[in-house]
C-alpha cells in the first residue's frame, strides 16, 4: 500500500499539566488542500507549528514523503509558511523578500531574480517588485507572502489564518486567488482557519478540531451533511440538534424530546432505547401547504410559533418555539413573505434531511 | 456655594498650556541661555573684539590635536559600548519579562551611584597598588603596566558610565522586532546565523545608531572622568577648556573652544535628525 504524502500520527502536546493536543492523526495526499478548522485553542495552530518544526510534540510523529521530520530543524524542512500577519521583512523590498529563500539556498542572484519575478507574475503583482512592504495594502502583502512561501517549491505549504486581517470582500477575492495558485502549482497545502465558510469554499477536505483532537475529517459535503459529533454539526453551518431515543432501529424511528416522532431514511446502527441526537439543517425545513392534511402525530413535521424573523435578503431565518424548544427554519426568497413574529406555522421536512449522531459519538466512526 | 465651585473648576481650564511651561522656560533662560550667550559673546570679545580666538584654534596644532583626540575617544567609547551592550540587550530582549526587568535593574543600578564615586572607584581599582595591577603582576607581568592616567583607564570608565544609555537604546528597538519575522526567516531556509545576519541585525540597526549617537555626544563634552583618569598628554576638549580658565584665565580662548564643541555636537544632532528624525533618539 502506498504511503500518504503527509502522515501525522498520534501527536500529543502538553504544557505542564495542560494538554494542548490529545492524539492528532491524519493523512494528506500529494496535492491535496486540507483545512484545519476549529475555534481558538482547539489545537489546530499547535498542530501546524509542530509540522513546521517550531514546536516539539510530546509524542507522535510527522512524516513527509515517507521521511520522519522530528529531528529536522525548521530551516531544513523545506516547508513554506504564510503567517497570520504575513511577516514580510520590512527592510527588504517585495522582490528581495521573495528572493530571500532562494538566496538562503545558494541560488545564483540572476536565476533567483528570474524565479522571483515569475512568482510576482503568478500572484498578479508584476510591477510591484520594488515596493516596500509598508507601502503595500494588506491584500498585496498577503500575495507577496504567498509568493515568498512558494518560490522555493516547498514540499508543503502551511497557511496560518492568512485571511484573518483582511476585510470581507478582499477575503473572498483572496480565497479564490489562493485556491487558483495552489491548484496551478499542485502544492500540498494545509490551511488553518476558524472561519467555517472559508473552510467550505476552499478545501478538498476539512479536519474539524475540538479540544486538541480531530472530531472529523471529510470533504466539505461530508462534514456538512453527516457531522460525526454535535460539535461539528454546530460549528459548521446552522443546525437544529434534537436529542431523542431510538424507538425502532430497523424502521429508522426515533422519538425526540421536543418534536415527537422522526423517521430516518435508513436503519440505525443503535439498539432500541439508545440515546441519539438528530441533526436537522434549517434550510431543509419547508412550510406545509394549507391543504397538506398531514396528521398531527405523523413523523417529520412540527407546529411552530415564530418569535424571531431575521431577513438575509436571499433567504429568511425564522426562529420559533416547537414542542418547548427553539427550532430554526431558513426559507428561500419569497417563501417567507408575510410571515411575521407571532405567526403560527406548520412545517415538515424530508426523511433524507435528518442525520443521526450517536449520543456518545466516537469521533471518526460514522453512525 | 455653587458659584464658588464653578469658578474653582473653570480656573484651571482657562490656563493656556504654555503657562505650564513658563517656569521651566524662565529657568532655562536665566541659567542656560543667558550664560551661553555670554560665552558666545566672550569668544569674540576677549581679550579683543574679532575672530582672533577662532583663528588661533585653527592655526595651533595643539588644539586640533585635542579636538581630534576627543572625537577619537568618543568614537572608541561609543564602539566599545556597542560591542559590550549588544549581547546584553539581545539577552534582555530574548528573556522572559521577569528576567529582563532584573537585568534592566542591574544595568541602571549604576545610575544610582554618583558618577564621581564611580570614577574614584576606577582610580582605586586601576591604581598602582590596586587589585588589577596586583593581579597582572601575579601573572608575571614585570614591571606591571601603568593603567591609571592613560587613555585606557578613561575609556574604560566612560564606557562603564555610558553603557546603560546604549543598552536601553538597543533594548527598546530589539523589543519591537516581531518574533514572527525570525520564524519566517527560519521557515524560508535561513540557518540561525543567517537569521541574525539578514534579519535581526538590520532590524536592530536603528537602536545601534541611536545608542552610538547618544553615547558619542555625551562623551564629546565629558569632563570629570577624563580629567581624573585620563592621560594628561591626551586631554579632551572639556578638560582643556577647564585648564584654560583655571590656569591661564584665558576666558576668550576657552569660550571659543566651548562654542566649537557645542557646534560639533549640534552638527552630529543635525545629521542624525536629517537621517532618522530627532524624536527617535530617546527610544
Amino acid at each position: 500500500m502506498r504511503d500518504p504524502y503527509l502522515q501525522v500520527s498520534g501527536l500529543t502536546k502538553s504544557y505542564g499539566s495542560v494538554q494542548a493536543l490529545g492524539g492528532v492523526s491524519l493523512d494528506v495526499e500529494k496535492g491535496e488542500f486540507v483545512t484545519f478548522l476549529g475555534p481558538s485553542g482547539s489545537g489546530k495552530t499547535t498542530t501546524l507549528m509542530i509540522i513546521a518544526g517550531f514546536e516539539n510534540a510530546t509524542s507522535g510523529s510527522v512524516r513527509v514523503g515517507g521521511r520522519a521530520l522530528s529531528n529536522t530543524p525548521p530551516h531544513a524542512r523545506n516547508i513554506g509558511i504564510v503567517f497570520q500577519n504575513y511577516a514580510l521583512f520590512p527592510h527588504k523590498t517585495a522582490l528581495q523578500n521573495i528572493m530571500f529563500p532562494l538566496d538562503m539556498r545558494g541560488v545564483p542572484v540572476r536565476e533567483a531574480e528570474r524565479k522571483a519575478r515569475a512568482m510576482l507574475d503568478l500572484v498578479g503583482l508584476s510591477g510591484y517588485g520594488d515596493r516596500w512592504p509598508k507601502d503595500m495594502s494588506g491584500g498585496q502583502q498577503q500575495r507577496i507572502a504567498l509568493a515568498r512561501a512558494l518560490v522555493f517549491e516547498p514540499s508543503l505549504l502551511l497557511l496560518d489564518e492568512p485571511l484573518g486581517a483582511l476585510d470581507k470582500n478582499l477575503r473572498e477575492q483572496m480565497q479564490i486567488e489562493i485556491k487558483r495558485i495552489q491548484k496551478s502549482l499542485g502544492v500540498t497545502t494545509i490551511f488553518v482557519t476558524h472561519d467555517q465558510s472559508e473552510a467550505m469554499t476552499m478545501s478538498d477536505r476539512i479536519a474539524v478540531f475540538e479540544k486538541g483532537r480531530i472530531d472529523q475529517i471529510g470533504t466539505p459535503q461530508e462534514v456538512y451533511r453527516t457531522p460525526s459529533t454535535p460539535f461539528v454539526a454546530r460549528f459548521i453551518g446552522d443546525s437544529n440538534l434534537l436529542p431523542g431515543t431510538v424507538l425502532d432501529p430497523d424502521q429508522g424511528l426515533v422519538r425526540t424530546e421536543h418534536l415527537g416522532l422522526m423517521r430516518l431514511p435508513n436503519r440505525l446502527a443503535a439498539a432500541a432505547g439508545a440515546p441519539v441526537t438528530l441533526m436537522l439543517r434549517p434550510e431543509s425545513i419547508h412550510l406545509a401547504g394549507p391543504a397538506a392534511g398531514v396528521a398531527e402525530d405523523a413523523p417529520n413535521r412540527a407546529d411552530v410559533s415564530v418569535h424571531t424573523v431575521v431577513p438575509y435578503g436571499d433567504s429568511t431565518l425564522l426562529i420559533g418555539r416547537a414542542g418547548g424548544a427553539d427550532l430554526r427554519i431558513r426559507l428561500r426568497g419569497p417563501e417567507a413573505d408575510g410571515i411575521g413574529s407571532g405567526a403560527a406555522l406548520s412545517v415538515l421536512w424530508p426523511a433524507s434531511a435528518i442525520h443521526a449522531i450517536p449520543a456518545h459519538a466516537n469521533p471518526m466512526v460514522q453512525p | 456655594m455653587l458659584s464658588v465651585l464653578n469658578r474653582g473648576t473653570a480656573a484651571p481650564g482657562a490656563l493656556k498650556p504654555w503657562l505650564l511651561l513658563l517656569p521651566l522656560v524662565l529657568f532655562l533662560c536665566a541659567f542656560f541661555l543667558v550664560p551661553l550667550g555670554q560665552v558666545a559673546l566672550m569668544s569674540v570679545t576677549e581679550p579683543e573684539f574679532g575672530l582672533g580666538n577662532y583663528a588661533h584654534l585653527t592655526s595651533d596644532g595643539l588644539y586640533l590635536q585635542v579636538f581630534l583626540n576627543t572625537f577619537l575617544t568618543a568614537l572608541g567609547v561609543a564602539l566599545c559600548c556597542l560591542l559590550l551592550g549588544y549581547p546584553l540587550a539581545y539577552l534582555m530582549a530574548q528573556s522572559s519579562p521577569r528576567v529582563a526587568a532584573l537585568l534592566m535593574l542591574l544595568v541602571t543600578m549604576s545610575f544610582w551611584t554618583s558618577f564621581l564615586v564611580r570614577t574614584y572607584a576606577w582610580m582605586v581599582l586601576l591604581g598602582n597598588n590596586g587589585p588589577v595591577t596586583a593581579f597582572l603582576a601575579f601573572l608575571g607581568w614585570d614591571p606591571p603596566p601603568h593603567l591609571l592616567f592613560t587613555r585606557l583607564s578613561s575609556t574604560l570608565a566612560m564606557v562603564h558610565i555610558l553603557i546603560p544609555y546604549m543598552v536601553m537604546s538597543l533594548y527598546s528597538v530589539m523589543k519591537r522586532i516581531d518574533p514572527a519575522l525570525l520564524r519566517a526567516a527560519e521557515s524560508l531556509g535561513a540557518r540561525p546565523w543567517s537569521v541574525f545576519r539578514q534579519v535581526y541585525l538590520p532590524l536592530s540597526a536603528p537602536g545601534m545608531v541611536n545608542g552610538a549617537t547618544l553615547v558619542f555626544m555625551i562623551c564629546l563634552g565629558f569632563y570629570v572622568t577624563p580629567v581624573l583618569l585620563g592621560s594628561p598628554q591626551e586631554q579632551m576638549v572639556a578638560g582643556l577648556i577647564g585648564t584654560q580658565i583655571e590656569e591661564f584665565l584665558d576666558f576668550g580662548q576657552a569660550s571659543a573652544m566651548a562654542m566649537v564643541l557645542l557646534a560639533s555636537t549640534l552638527i552630529v544632532l543635525t545629521v542624525y535628525h536629517r537621517r532618522f528624525g530627532l524624536d527617535r533618539l530617546w527610544g
